[in-house]
């Protein structure tokens, strides 16, 4: 048993929340409590049973410094299989700071970042993966996030590496039993069965690498830019979609001046969204660093929204910036549909052209790739060289919100994760280790095919071997550890 | 009486100690070695060869390093092939039938003409060591380069040792006749001689292989001293005089053509002559009746043998029992020497009764009517568990104690070699003051052996084999020189004339793929007509030699006739140039695997670490560090028992000090 000293950090987000949360581990964690916290009906700490929770006060120095919840849980079924006390505070992140520090001033450390799950590791409460899992618990944004997290946190990533790991390392002996006994064990046609199994083993990879970058939008939120000509209602989308005045938003094209970032959660998919400026060729020196930063942004974004002012039309600019964004995924949003009421038939959809009467094109429905009617050609073009959809809405009234919504997930999720049911890799480190794993495969797959000595096709299963193992822990590189209890947030 | 003292004493004369001995002795030591029988020094009480598959792969590299063995097998070879040919260069290797009187007897000249080197005919019964009386010295010394002049009453030790209480330094040993040899440093090399018992069905005879006699107090000494002793167990078959062997019902063998010496310094030599055949027949049905029919009179089986042996030399009931569904198993008959009319029959070791041995013998076609000159059988014996010894082979709680090959629990003549050749340098080394030699699983199978041995505990007699080899495609039979030259000089047994010529190979080899590479080869009809001749493509638009090489229908030496200003090229340089470039992408593949590896290798444990401080270890993993004492991180992770978690703990607390 890990008995390290006793450490203390506040595990919660420290925000104005209504609740703060700190939490103490170690030998000392009960004695700590003990000698801050007075119990509101008259226990003594050390009396209370573990697994309950007390109310009382947090005194210290002769003051009180909050009403408190205190949970007491002994060793060793805690997170860290340490004795752990929580505290539950109330009054705000300048009490919370300052009941933390009067813990520390009572005989406990500031943890780590990351150390109360580097001791639940420790003390065989977890393993690597699932430690990492712990990480993405708390970093994952959206619900579809922790649940792909708590599923790896049970173990299911470790078994279906695992599972493949046993069937590389299976065929490895093979080989090798026969290099030592080729009397009793052959490798005659050996690699004729080894090609399929290895031809099903990247499968399997590569599904799972596939679902990374799924995985990754799961996890980090998809990063989605909000561009277009000046004024032709950015800020506005974003205020619509955020539902608050967040953006600027005044009659003036070319207000935006700088990219702004806020995040909505649509049900279960995060969205980074960046307001940008307006693109369009300015002298104006500030405008035109605005316009740079859009441009970037727009370079690294997931997706792009890109408005049209629909009473415009596609212009020749649109035209210029869409063509920019030719290996993007990009949604056409025509705004201001609400000033086009009376000229609904301007907008078509580009496969009927209006003349199918059963084509109804409704404001805010997806309906494939739309234009208007002018240069119709011209835009059926550039719409069909994008990897577009189009939607129209009206920002002001709020008219299309939800169909955009519901499209963007359709792009990003369709079949994917709506049940949950897949594993889902969301790590960048068992990503890259994957990856390695399939290039590795891919060379036992080309030495099969160039016929060279099976021994030497022991060499690559045995570096795919490695790499998988590195994901789980059963492999190691002697930084492995650090690097993951590193990268964790403070109170974990 | 007290005889006066030598600087090393090896006991027992078999294959790992005559290199043992050797080496001291050529490092300019005063070396003594006692043997049982001075006529049977270097014998060969099982099959009649030395090498194979990867068994050849340690002759090499005991060559390489400056060992005998590869000499000697070299001069008293009566046939010799290269196996697996047909295979890649990493599991080819090298075999060659010895005469056993022959090899046994040339041994015993190098042995008798050594200068330095004293042979005693006699039975060492006791080690004897003295304790430490204080730990004055013993840490951070490790680096101490000043020769240690009397270390019998020397209680200065420049090693660390961690339980200073057990800490015991060799003084010498005693003869069964009460005599006293003192000695700075004592190298056990007792083969199957401890308390051994042969044994073949109701017969069970105390003595050693052969007849020969055993030794009957020493393991006492042995246990006596706190080392771990255990029983092992090993088998040999018949020996059937040839004219009672019908070889017209078998497959003759026949050696190599053009023979590859085991030695490097042969290379280049006419190794030509005349050879000796082996030859291969099968068992059958029938024998495998005989044998399950009678097994419950093996000993193996009925409980009369209680060592544990070999998985990977098995006797041939093991394999019959094992491998139910085979319908054979190849027997080889191969010749014990030029001199005698016995046959070895290689793949039917055995422990059966006589009479069960006769029919079963006599089922194998060609073998009908077989005439036994000596009976199979089963041999136990005392040795200890090499877990309690350091990567020098020598002893963790006995400084200047070593021990090597089947006392520690390995089988065959090759392993034991190795093991005396790297017991006897670090016994050598140590003596002089001067760094140990040890050497990792990526610079040689005997490295692979040794780290095998200290830190795994087989259950069993462990024998050398090519899957053990991680690093295989880097560790070849042909490049065992290019590998460990440096070793083999800077320890002192490489001649400086050998050396120079590595060093030749070696920029040669370099000098000649950079050349290569520049070599253009055009796409004219001349040059389509020559590649047409191997099947291979023609070039259109012209090639890099270096990468038509690269293609399995040619190779350096074939393409010579398109490469004019190739300079003179030795086979065995142009063999080595060929390898490198046609494997460049798996060489390189491996070389990453082995940087790795010396990353966890290279993170050291200090021996003084306490586990009981360490927090988390599981109870399992604990006990066995604390019994190994493993010198790094990577042999840790080589422990049975020792999960990767316990390795991510160590890790983790020798990363932040003694937190």
């Amino acid at each position: 048993m890990y008995t390290g000293d006793t450490i203390a950090a506040i595990a919660t987000a420290l925000s104005p929340a209504g609740i703060n949360i700190i939490r103490i581990s170690g030998e000392n964690a009960f004695s700590v409590t003990a000698s801050l916290f007075r119990s509101a009906r008259g226990k003594e700490f050390s009396s209370i049973p573990s697994g309950t929770v007390s109310y009382g006060f947090i005194e210290f120095e002769g003051e009180v410094l909050d009403e408190v919840l205190v949970l007491k849980m002994a060793a060793p079924h805690t997170y860290t299989c340490e004795d752990v006390t929580e505290i539950h505070t109330h009054g705000g992140v300048l009490v919370t700071k300052r009941v933390l520090e009067a813990i520390l001033a009572s005989g406990a450390r500031l943890a780590e970042s990351g150390e109360f799950t580097k001791r639940a590791f420790l003390n065989g409460r977890i393993d690597l993966s699932q430690a990492e899992a712990v990480m993405d618990v708390i970093g994952s944004g959206s619900d579809l996030a922790r649940r792909n997290s708590m599923k790896q946190l049970r173990g299911s990533l470790r078994d279906e590496i695992n599972r493949i790991r046993e069937s590389i390392i299976l065929e490895t002996a093979h080989i090798e039993a026969a290099l030592d006994d080729p009397e009793h064990i052959s490798l005659d046609g050996f690699t004729e069965t080894l090609l399929p199994k290895t031809e099903g083993l990247l499968k399997e990879l590569k599904r799972l690498l596939a679902s990374f970058d799924t995985g990754k939008i799961i996890k980090d939120g998809l990063n989605v830019v909000i561009a277009g000509r000046p004024n032709a209602g950015k800020s506005s989308l974003l205020n619509a979609l955020l539902k608050e005045e967040r953006a600027i938003v005044t009659e003036i094209a070319g207000t935006t001046r700088d990219t702004i970032s806020e995040s909505l959660d649509i049900g279960g998919l995060v969205l980074n969204l960046t307001d940008t400026a307006g693109i369009r060729q300015s002298g104006d020196l500030v405008e035109s660093i605005g316009i740079d930063r859009a441009l970037k942004a727009a370079a690294e974004a997931q997706l792009i929204l890109y408005l049209i002012d629909s009473p415009l039309g596609i212009t020749d600019e649109d035209k210029e910036n869409l063509k920019s964004f030719a290996d993007k995924k990009v949604i056409l949003i025509y705004n201001k549909d609400d000033l086009l009421n009376d000229t609904r038939t301007g907008l078509n959809c580009d496969k009927c052209h209006g003349k199918d009467t059963d084509c109804e094109v409704d404001a805010g429905t997806a309906c494939g790739d739309m234009s208007s009617d002018s240069d119709i050609d011209d835009d059926f073009d550039l719409l069909s060289s994008l990897n577009a959809g189009s939607v129209k809405i009206s920002a002001l009234t709020g008219d299309g919100i939800e169909e955009l919504k519901d499209l963007i997930k359709n792009m990003f999720l369709s079949g994917t994760v709506t049940a949950g049911q897949d594993l889902i890799l969301t790590n960048v480190r068992h990503a890259e280790h994957i990856r390695d794993a399939v290039a590795s495969l891919e060379l036992v797959k080309s030495g099969i095919e160039n016929g060279v000595d099976e021994d030497l096709l022991s060499i690559d299963l045995m570096d795919a071997y490695k790499s998988l193992g590195m994901v789980t822990g059963e492999e190691y590189r002697d930084d492995l550890a650090d690097k993951i209890f590193s990268t964790f947030c403070m109170g974990k | 009486m007290v005889y006066e003292k030598h600087d090393v004493i090896v006991i027992g004369a078999g294959h790992a100690g005559c290199e043992a001995a050797l080496a001291c002795a050529r490092l300019g030591l005063s070396t003594l070695i006692f043997t049982m029988s001075v006529d049977n020094i270097a014998m060969m009480p099982c099959n009649p060869n030395i090498g194979g598959t990867s068994k050849g792969h340690l002759v090499r590299e005991v060559d390489a390093l400056g060992g005998e063995m590869g000499r000697n097998i070299d001069r008293t070879f009566i046939q010799s092939r290269m196996l697996n040919t047909s295979k890649g260069p990493a599991v080819q290797s090298l075999r060659a039938q010895a005469d056993k009187k022959d090899y046994s007897a040339s041994m015993r000249k190098v042995l008798e003409s050594t200068e330095g080197l004293t042979i005693r005919q006699d039975e060492v019964t006791e080690i004897l060591v003295e304790y430490c009386s204080d730990n004055h010295g013993i840490k951070d010394s490790e680096n101490s380069s000043e020769l240690v002049e009397n270390s019998v009453d020397n209680t200065v030790d420049n090693h660390v040792y961690n339980d200073v209480d057990n800490m015991q330094i060799i003084t010498g040993v005693r003869t069964v006749s009460g005599n006293t040899y003192p000695a700075r440093a004592v190298i056990l090399c007792t083969g199957v001689y401890l308390d051994s018992r042969c044994i073949y069905g109701e017969v069970s005879v105390p003595s050693g292989p052969s007849g020969l006699p055993r030794s009957t107090h020493l393991s006492d000494s042995l246990r006596a001293l706190g080392l771990p002793v255990r029983r092992f167990k090993t088998g040999t078959p018949a020996r059937i005089a040839k004219s009672s062997i019908d070889f017209s019902k078998m497959e003759e063998q026949q050696g190599d053509e053009h023979v590859v010496p085991f030695s490097f310094e042969n290379v280049g030599k006419d190794m030509d002559k005349d050879q000796e055949s082996c030859w291969l027949t099968y068992t059958n049905l029938e024998t495998h009746k005989i044998i399950r029919d009678n097994i419950d009179r093996s000993p193996l089986y009925n409980g009369r043998i209680e060592g544990v042996g070999p998985r990977y030399c098995p006797s041939i009931e093991d394999k019959v029992m094992r491998f139910a569904e085979k319908e054979r198993h190849q027997v080889f008959i191969e010749p014990e020497g030029r001199y005698t009319e016995e046959m070895y029959i290689s793949g039917m070791s055995s422990s059966l009764p006589e009479d069960v041995q006769y029919a079963m013998y006599r089922s194998v076609p060609g073998l009908e009517n077989a005439v036994i000159v000596r009976n199979a059988y089963a041999i136990e014996y005392d040795c200890i568990d090499a877990l309690c010894l350091k990567h020098t082979l020598e002893c963790k709680d006995i400084k200047g104690f070593y021990s090597a090959g089947q006392a520690n629990g390995s089988s065959g003549y090759e392993e034991a070699a190795a093991q005396g050749l790297i017991a006897g340098i670090n016994a050598a080394l140590s003596l002089l003051g001067k760094e140990p030699l040890v050497l990792d699983r990526s610079d040689a199978y005997i490295g692979v052996l040794i780290d095998d041995l200290v830190t795994k505990s087989t259950p069993e007699p462990y024998r050398m084999m090519t899957s053990r080899a991680e690093y295989r495609l880097l560790l070849r039979q042909d490049n065992a020189d290019l590998r460990l030259a440096d070793y083999g000089h800077r320890v002192g047994l490489l001649s400086d004339e050998r050396y120079e010529d590595v060093c030749y190979k070696r920029s040669l080899i370099a000098s000649e793929i950079e050349r290569v590479k520049t070599v253009g080869v055009s796409s004219s009809k001349e040059v389509s007509d020559f590649l047409s001749g191997f099947n291979s493509t023609p070039v259109s638009d012209g090639a890099i030699l270096f990468d038509l090489i690269k293609r399995p229908e040619l190779s350096y030496e074939s393409l010579a006739p398109l490469d004019p200003e190739r300079p003179d090229i030795r086979p065995d340089i142009a063999a080595q140039i060929n390898i490198e470039i046609k494997y460049e992408g798996y060489i390189n593949r491996q070389k990453i695997q082995v940087a790795a590896f010396k990353k966890l290798e290279e993170k050291m444990i200090p021996p003084t670490l306490d586990y009981d401080l360490v927090p988390s270890l599981r109870i399992e993993a604990r006990q066995k560090l604390k019994a190994i004492r493993p010198a790094s991180i990577g042999q840790a992770s080589r422990i049975s028992g020792v999960s990767p978690a316990d390795v991510s703990i160590l890790l983790i607390y020798l990363g932040r000090g003694s937190n």
